[in-house]
């Protein structure tokens, strides 16, 4: 259609876009990597970081900010490779137990009215200390049903896409098309005219912040599985990838303007960007400063789209 | 949506309310405090079935205040409240009134921007959910617009954040007359029009009175008093939380509405003198074909007028910032009209409010003088005849009208010579308007500048020239003696080539 | 009674010197009243690197909602790093190596807010960009450096006049400056009204781009000079020396009663918050806690403290 339309559709297809090219450079550099066992190693580890970004998600839809996801992740693999291994129901108690104090969080954050930037800083000193008091030095054994399952090898493709897939899709249908995901989104554009409207700002955040529990509480048994081993420090990278996937994704901190589909692609783009620089033999120095290259690229390609369709 | 709720009425509004003299709402000694400030004293207050009912008063007479009682969205403090004869107290919020039919229009745009138009009607409407809701969703919107604002040209999946404030104003409107499950029997419009242009205002104004035909109520809150007499059965006045007045439309006239208010007669037409001088100090040359260049001479108070939204704004902003080849002679000053979006620092006082602008006139050394900053805050709040006690209060501790005056000291007090104003006297009573009417002229007649955007046909009179803008386009240049609201339409409603 | 309510009400800050003070009380009472004022000197000395560090903090947060830089860790691992190469265990270069490490800084938060301006992102996603590639910069020099600090430049930093050390005299001069630049400069109240409302500021005709480029310049500056004093004191630099004020100087700001809205600065408060978090772990220390259980008391009072005393009046 029109060279605005153009643009605003390359914006929308830029975390799509940005993933197909990391990966046919990947394929260029590394041609077995294009198989099904060398994508199942490629993107494996996104699994649990998708997961996680959708729960950041969740709570970047409320216009609030969790420090506290990759510490909890981790606490949840601690648990998943101790109480779960050998008292499951005890175990299954504590994991249901963190998504509930998640949600009693999100209610202290609406009833006192908390920068939950601070109080996510705080939480996430609490998980760490439970993860570490649990599991003092990194051990333990995931459960064998769920390292079995994430070895898992279905028909047609690798057990990361599938998962990639069903996400995008159940992420879209809850928060981009479901009345409920309109409550949700409408709280992050406009708290005061939702609450005014006879919604319960306590009762939503609640429920997002119950349903980031949940996700993160996936995430660390996912992570579990993978690793088979639990470590009070596992995914405390996770915090900040969260929160980078879900902007690479396209999202917005404040505003409500999120878009779950953009959030996984930026979760695999990210878990892609750290196999990337092994492929491209770059000197381990700087890994980590290519990474931050990658993201700076990826947004100033955004910025560029969104000035073009400004100046159409 | 119910499909007869907004029919056109086979005929004119009713001589007498025959069928409609039931009391719809029935509100008995409610009253509402806030900390020891009385807001509304103890009032009775009814509004009938198929009445579209007034009300007038001064910012902080207590208008909102009970609106937001009625809606649900403020407790009272004590009273009853029945609605359509169900006695509600004590459990009355907003749930209860939206389910009671009860629908409030907000000053203050609550729509949520990030979200689309089918998508806001979801938020008002606990009903539309389940398979098929998104449809659903559009088609209520869909129908309301297409009743309320014929010819509105919106598509239902249209972000509402990506449209100007008066584009908005219509959906927020609309969204008010759908129905689902729960009716919408009683429509109430908090300063309605104060963003929408004229051809809008008559669309809703026609709508009310259509609504009121089909046995509905609306209740219109309005500062504008000729939209009121045109559109109200019965008008209310209040003043100080309370009820003073309260008559048939055919017991008002203008004056006497202005009277009841407590101000003598709005304003003596008078034609301005001009202080316009030869120097020019501002220039924007034409935006394009058909177009007319802008200028403005030292002393002149120059309006922009045309419909609301029609480029006005970008204009000053272009001033502003010396955009799109804009030349201006002079330090630059604007003051804005939306006080919450563009002009007001919340978390201070009213006094670094009035000094933000002076800043850097106010240091030495590179240290502010905090002495003759709180001087010249005080002395410029006194010359607006600012109402406040401590002018170290916060800003927000003052009515709308008065935070207005601070925006206005704010720019008369810095040097500049040319102030732009975007139509700063949206939602102020009366009393702050002649104030500060008299100081432009004032200051105008003393060598500065007055740039006036205003969507309020009477101060377009107390400009020398009149440009008329239509879409971003400068359409027609009037003098004073050719200002008229007359020329002024005519200009904004023409076909321009 | 509702006054004295509304005055502490504006006054924040003061509940962080309370709770630090409860602290300290609870800490002699563990200890038995030993060693209290040696407690006083430690908390002094280490209070000093986080009140200098969030007091940059302290000037992004306030420039407005979202506005936070992540980059301080990587700043001070890169300061501290290129101080100790600069000074290069020479007494004639501490000077220019102190400036080098500020200079370092300020380049990092130039880069910052070049990328939060021409790409247009989220400050906390522009500030973690750069402090991915400051970090490998940081590496890349600063792997296997055993450079020690010149003698007169970590006797200056580990030093004392009057019992107070003078790392501690130093950061409050800087607290007391910054607060005179908040209160009384036409920067300090841009910093306050773009924190407010940057679309209100600039119609206010006020310096907005301006003021964040100085002000993620200040807190990178800031941290630079922190890297550099922490490399004297701890006689070397190392690559994980920054990494605890990440999450450091945010609590400490917002405790202090810094609005993480933006727009309301509070200085005293830095100086309290730093103190009080200093503190809580000395005092579980003291009291024989496990590490594990350490850290969650840590998380816990610093919720209950946002909850009780920090709660944000709706502001929106």
């Amino acid at each position: 259609m029109s060279r605005q339309a153009l643009f605003a559709t390359a914006e929308r297809l830029l975390p799509a876009i940005t993933l197909g090219l990391l990966l046919a450079a990947i394929f260029t550099e590394q041609p077995r990597a294009m198989s099904y066992f060398g994508l199942n190693l490629l993107l494996s580890l996104a699994i649990p970081i998708m997961f996680a970004t959708l729960a950041q998600m969740m709570i970047i839809a409320i216009n609030d900010l969790d420090l506290s996801i990759g510490s909890y992740v981790s606490l949840v693999a601690c648990i998943g490779s101790t109480l779960l291994t050998s008292q499951p129901w005890l175990g299954a108690l504590a994991l249901v137990c963190g998504i509930a104090l998640y949600a009693a969080v999100g209610a202290l954050i609406e009833w006192r009215r908390l920068p939950s930037i601070v109080v996510t800083l705080g939480l996430s000193f609490v998980w760490l200390g439970l993860a570490v008091t649990l599991l003092p030095t990194p051990g333990g054994k995931a459960p064998a049903w769920l390292s079995g399952s994430m070895r898992a090898q279905p028909a047609f493709a690798p057990l990361p896409i599938y998962f990639a897939a069903v996400l995008s899709l159940v992420g879209w249908l809850v928060v981009s098309r479901s009345s409920f995901g309109v409550i949700l989104r409408g709280a992050g554009g406009n708290a005061r005219s939702v609450a005014r409207a006879g919604w319960s700002l306590l009762g939503i955040r609640m429920a997002v912040y119950g349903m980031a529990g949940l996700l993160g509480t996936i995430s660390g048994l996912c992570l579990l599985g993978l690793t088979t081993s639990g470590d009070a420090n596992l995914a405390s990278r996770y915090t900040l990838v969260s929160i980078a996937s879900v902007i690479l994704g396209g999202g917005s901190f404040i505003g409500g303007r999120v878009f779950p589909v953009g959030a996984v692609l930026g979760a695999m783009t990210l878990t892609l960007a750290a196999s990337f620089l092994t492929f491209m033999r770059i000197n381990a120095d700087w890994q980590i400063g290519a990474q931050g290259f990658i993201l700076v690229a990826v947004l100033a390609l955004r910025a560029m789209l969104s000035r073009g369709r400004e100046a159409a | 949506m119910n499909p007869g709720s907004l029919a056109p009425a086979e005929r004119t509004r009713p001589a007498a309310p025959a069928r409609g003299s039931e009391v719809f709402v029935d509100l008995r000694g409610v009253s509402r405090n806030f900390g020891a400030v009385q807001a509304l004293r103890p009032i009775d207050f009814q509004v009938l079935r198929g009445e579209c009912l007034g009300l007038v008063g001064h910012n902080g007479a207590g208008k909102s205040t009970l609106m937001n009682v009625l809606s649900g969205t403020l407790n009272a403090s004590a009273g009853t409240i029945t609605v359509n004869g169900a006695d509600l107290s004590g459990r009355y919020d907003v749930r209860v009134a939206h389910h009671a039919g009860v629908r409030c229009v907000f000053q203050e745009l609550s729509l949520c921007p990030n979200l689309t138009i089918a998508e806001n009607a979801r938020i008002a409407h606990p009903a539309l959910r389940g398979i098929g809701w998104r449809k659903r969703a559009a088609a209520l919107m869909q129908g309301a617009l297409d009743q309320v604002f014929p010819g509105h040209g919106f598509g239902m999946g249209d972000v509402v954040g990506e449209m100007p404030i008066g584009r908005r104003q219509m959906v927020e409107i609309a969204r008010a007359f759908t129905e689902t499950e729960d009716e919408a029997r009683l429509v109430i419009l908090d300063e309605p029009t104060s963003s929408l242009d004229q051809g809008a205002a008559d669309q809703l104004i026609a709508a009310a009175r259509r609504f009121a035909a089909g046995g509905r109520s609306t209740v219109v809150i309005s500062h504008k008093i000729n939209e009121i007499l045109a559109v109200a059965d019965r008008v209310v006045v209040m003043k100080d939380g309370t009820i003073i007045d309260d008559r048939p439309r055919a017991a008002w006239t203008r004056d006497s509405i202005v009277e009841a208010m407590g101000h003598a007669a709005e304003r003596i037409r008078t034609t301005r003198v001009t202080t316009a001088t030869a120097d020019t100090v501002v220039e924007v040359p034409s935006s394009g074909s058909g177009s007319l260049a802008f200028r403005a001479a030292k002393g002149e108070i120059v309006g922009l007028a045309g419909l609301a939204g029609h480029g006005q704004t970008d204009t000053l902003l272009a001033i502003q910032s010396r955009a799109g080849g804009a030349k201006v002679s002079g330090e630059v000053a604007l003051v804005p009209g939306d006080r919450v979006v563009d002009g007001v620092f919340p978390l201070w006082s009213i006094e670094r409010n009035i000094s933000a602008r002076w800043l850097p006139d106010l240091t030495q050394g590179g240290l502010i003088r905090l002495g003759s900053e709180r001087r010249k805050a005080q002395e410029w709040g006194a010359r607006l005849a600012l109402k406040t006690p401590d002018i170290r209060d916060p800003i927000l501790s003052l009515s709308g009208g008065n935070q207005q005056k601070a925006l206005f000291a704010r720019a008369l007090g810095s040097p500049a010579t040319v102030i732009l104003m975007d139509d700063p006297m949206r939602g102020v009573d009366i009393g702050t308007k002649q104030d500060v009417y008299a100081m432009i002229a004032k200051e105008a007649d003393m060598g500065r500048t007055f740039l006036w955007y205003t969507t309020e046909m009477d101060e377009l009179y107390y400009c020398d020239r009149v440009y008329v803008f239509h879409y971003g386009r400068i359409v027609k240049e009037l003098v004073a003696a050719e200002i008229s609201e007359d020329a002024v339409l005519r200009a904004s409603f023409e076909e321009h080539a | 009674m509702t006054n004295i309510r509304n005055r502490l009400g504006s006054l924040p800050w003061v509940w962080s010197f309370v709770g630090a003070f409860a602290t300290w009380l609870v800490t002699l009472v563990v200890s038995a009243g030993q060693g209290g004022g040696q407690v006083l000197t430690a908390a002094l000395t280490f209070s000093a690197f986080t009140v200098l560090v969030s007091l940059g903090q302290m000037l992004v947060i306030t420039s407005g909602p979202g506005n936070v830089d992540l980059s301080i860790p990587s700043v001070i691992a890169l300061s501290s790093a290129v101080s100790m190469l600069v000074m290069n265990e020479q007494g004639a270069m501490i000077v220019p190596g102190i400036l080098a490490a500020v200079a370092a800084g300020a380049a990092v938060g130039l880069a910052n807010y070049g990328l939060i301006r021409v790409l247009r992102i989220p400050p906390i996603i522009a500030t973690l960009s750069s402090s991915l590639i400051t970090t490998s910069v940081a590496i890349t020099i600063g792997r296997g450096l055993k450079i020690k600090p010149p003698d007169a430049f970590a006797n200056l930093v580990t030093g004392k006049i009057a019992g107070v050390p003078l790392l501690a005299i130093l950061a409050l001069l800087a607290a007391i400056a910054i607060a005179i630049v908040l209160e009384r400069t036409v920067y300090g109240r841009t910093v306050s009204a773009i924190g407010q409302s940057r679309r209100v500021a600039r119609l206010a005709d006020l310096r907005v781009e301006w003021t964040r480029l100085l002000t993620y310049v200040a807190s990178a500056g800031l941290a630079g000079l922190t890297g550099a004093l922490i490399a004297g004191f701890a006689g070397g630099n190392s690559l994980d020396q920054g990494e605890e004020y990440l999450l450091l100087t945010i609590a400490v700001v917002v405790i202090g009663g810094t609005s993480v809205a933006g727009g309301r600065a509070s200085v005293p408060g830095i100086w309290g918050a730093a103190l009080f978090m200093f503190l809580i772990v000395t005092m579980l220390n003291a009291s024989g806690i496990p590490p594990g259980l350490r850290m969650l008391f840590t998380g816990l009072i610093i919720i209950a403290v946002i909850a009780i005393g920090g709660g944000e009046k709706a502001l929106r």
